[in-house]
């Protein structure tokens, strides 16, 4: 469903993305892996139409993305969440399942007429309240979001990523911060999410989660794709090994 | 009754004016509450007034056209410059749009044909009676009220807080920042041509440098959690100098000081003060 060929991203001189390749079929989690500064965030944001690509494709469901601005990639069904959280803080957790709820086409005009609104306002407010019971927030809808833990924030911006009706979720270190039992409930809720018929895209550190979790892993080292596969591929793959652990030979010689 | 006709022949330009500065104080909190800190105001009020009034003085056009062409000729100009300037923010944008307001005042200076220069257009008919402020007032104040509560204002108030979080929920940043410049643009507008039809008098030094920071004052006094700070934010810029009539030459200094004050109390402006103090559960 989503297919990146030959993407490329300088900054300046430097290459941060080089000819990478990637095809994610329209349904499973797929994985993102590689050590730190290895370019993932920066496909997720060449993907989100964040950054422009240097040369290379971005394709989506058959329609190529390159160009199109952000908002227009998200409306084609393209979600994300962030790796340092992003939310509206100074909304309530429901405001910011609204926000992201947006039909478009529900124009100014229609705001103006009190009767008319309502009742858009009202299935706008019940269709947010079930998606902040899949996350389990429905007691904390009227808080303000920057008022909630951590973990709370995470499962938020999950749904509020959701609110935007995607078919391909990117989630950007998902688990960080979590402790196992938390990890645990959010592996269990990724798994329920593409069980609804999602494709999803993450990236993570934590290989026990990644390995638990995803159907097929691919691996950037300073940007370039070393490898792809199943986890038990991925795991026993000496390249990536070498990319996580360093060479032993070339320390001896 | 008797009463009644005293208080408006002494102070119906104060009435009027407290009406057409809020109308600014809005025209300034839709773009505040975006994010956008713009001081262009003053400068869309300008085109406002002088096309409004060269209507209604050298071709005796009815005011309610000459109104509607004041704010839809400032409307025009602030889509014109919008697409380039609203690329800019913070700092950058203020300085664009401070330009912007000089170029405007000294374009008008300088078209003494059709503007009058410096002496600025005299014996402008007095055409805007309480009726035309209050009605603009409530209408502006009542769309805005509408929107703040609707979708459209949860979009403005994630966009202050994170243009990009909110550009990937789905949501045309630029075009909603865009549209948030015009309409302050026409409210602006409308604003200098309604002022313009009581004072009789209107000068290119009447919207520098000083009335687009006015304008900013009332705006941030005001608050822009909700359009009633505009309301306070407008009408007390205009009453507390009225107020302080008093104080002789130390007017300014004091009115300066209670506007310092009151932003070092509350930050968020007066209306966010007004709800936390009211809010505070009694002993």
């Amino acid at each position: 469903m989503l297919r990146l060929s030959s993407l490329s991203k300088d900054f300046g001189g430097l290459r941060v993305l080089d000819n990478f390749d990637l095809t994610i079929p329209s349904r499973g989690i797929f994985g993102l892996i590689g050590p730190n500064g290895a370019g993932k965030t920066t496909v997720f944001n060449l993907i989100t139409g964040l950054l422009p690509p240097s040369s290379g494709s971005i394709e989506f469901a058959g329609e190529r993305l390159n160009g199109l601005p952000p908002f227009m990639i998200t409306r084609r069904g393209i979600a994300r969440t962030f790796q340092n959280i992003r939310l509206f803080k100074e909304m309530t957790a429901e405001e910011n399942v609204l926000v992201a709820m947006g039909d478009p086409q529900c124009g100014m005009l229609k705001a103006l007429l009190p009767g008319a609104y309502k009742r858009v306002e009202d299935s706008e407010r019940k269709s947010a309240g079930e998606l902040l019971s899949r996350v389990r927030l429905s007691t904390k809808a009227h808080q303000r979001a920057g008022v909630l833990s951590y973990g709370e924030q995470r499962r938020l911006e999950l749904a509020r990523a959701l609110a935007t009706r995607p078919k391909l979720l990117l989630l950007d270190e998902p688990a960080a911060g979590m402790n196992a039992a938390e990890k645990q409930e959010l592996m269990e809720e990724i798994e329920k999410l593409e069980a609804t018929g999602l494709s999803i895209l993450l990236i993570e550190h934590d290989m026990r989660f990644v390995m638990g979790i995803c159907a097929e892993i691919a691996v950037l080292n300073f940007g370039r794709w070393i490898a792809q596969g199943s986890p038990v591929e991925i795991r026993a793959h000496p390249k990536v090994i070498e990319a996580y652990l360093g060479n032993n030979l070339r320390e001896d010689s | 009754m008797e009463w009644l006709d005293s208080f408006w022949s002494t102070y119906s330009t104060f009435v009027l004016a407290t009406g057409t500065n809020v109308l600014l104080a809005l025209s300034i909190y839709v773009t505040l509450a975006c994010g956008l800190l713009s001081v262009a105001n003053a400068g869309f009020m300008a085109i406002g007034a002088y096309s409004a009034v060269l209507l209604t003085l050298r071709t005796g056009t009815p005011l309610p056209i000459a109104l509607i062409v004041g704010a839809i000729a400032a409307a025009m100009v602030a889509l014109l410059i919008g697409v380039p300037t609203l690329r800019l923010s913070g700092v950058y944008l203020a300085m664009a749009t401070l330009a912007f307001g000089e170029v405007v005042r000294i374009l008008i200076l300088n078209a003494e044909n059709v503007t009058g220069g410096a002496l600025g257009l005299n014996g402008i008919p007095q055409l805007v009676g309480l009726f035309d402020v209050v009605f603009s007032v409530t209408v502006a104040l009542y769309v805005f009220l509408r929107l703040a509560q609707s979708r459209v204002g949860r979009t403005i108030t994630a966009i202050s807080q994170d243009e990009i979080a909110t550009e990937l929920m789905g949501l045309n940043v630029r075009a909603y920042k865009l549209v948030c410049f015009v309409v302050g643009a026409a409210l602006a507008g409308l604003a200098g041509a309604l002022n313009a039809h009581f004072t009789f008098f209107i000068s290119p030094n009447e919207y520098g440098f000083e009335r687009a920071v006015e304008i900013l004052a009332m705006g941030v006094i005001g608050g822009v959690s909700s359009p009633w700070g505009a309301v306070l934010g407008g009408s007390l810029i205009t009453a507390l100098p009225e107020l302080l009539r008093g104080m002789g030459r130390y007017r300014p200094l004091i009115n300066g000081g209670i506007l310092i004050i009151i932003i070092l109390y509350s930050p968020k402006g007066l209306w966010d003060g007004l709800q936390t103090v009211l809010r505070r559960p009694r002993r």
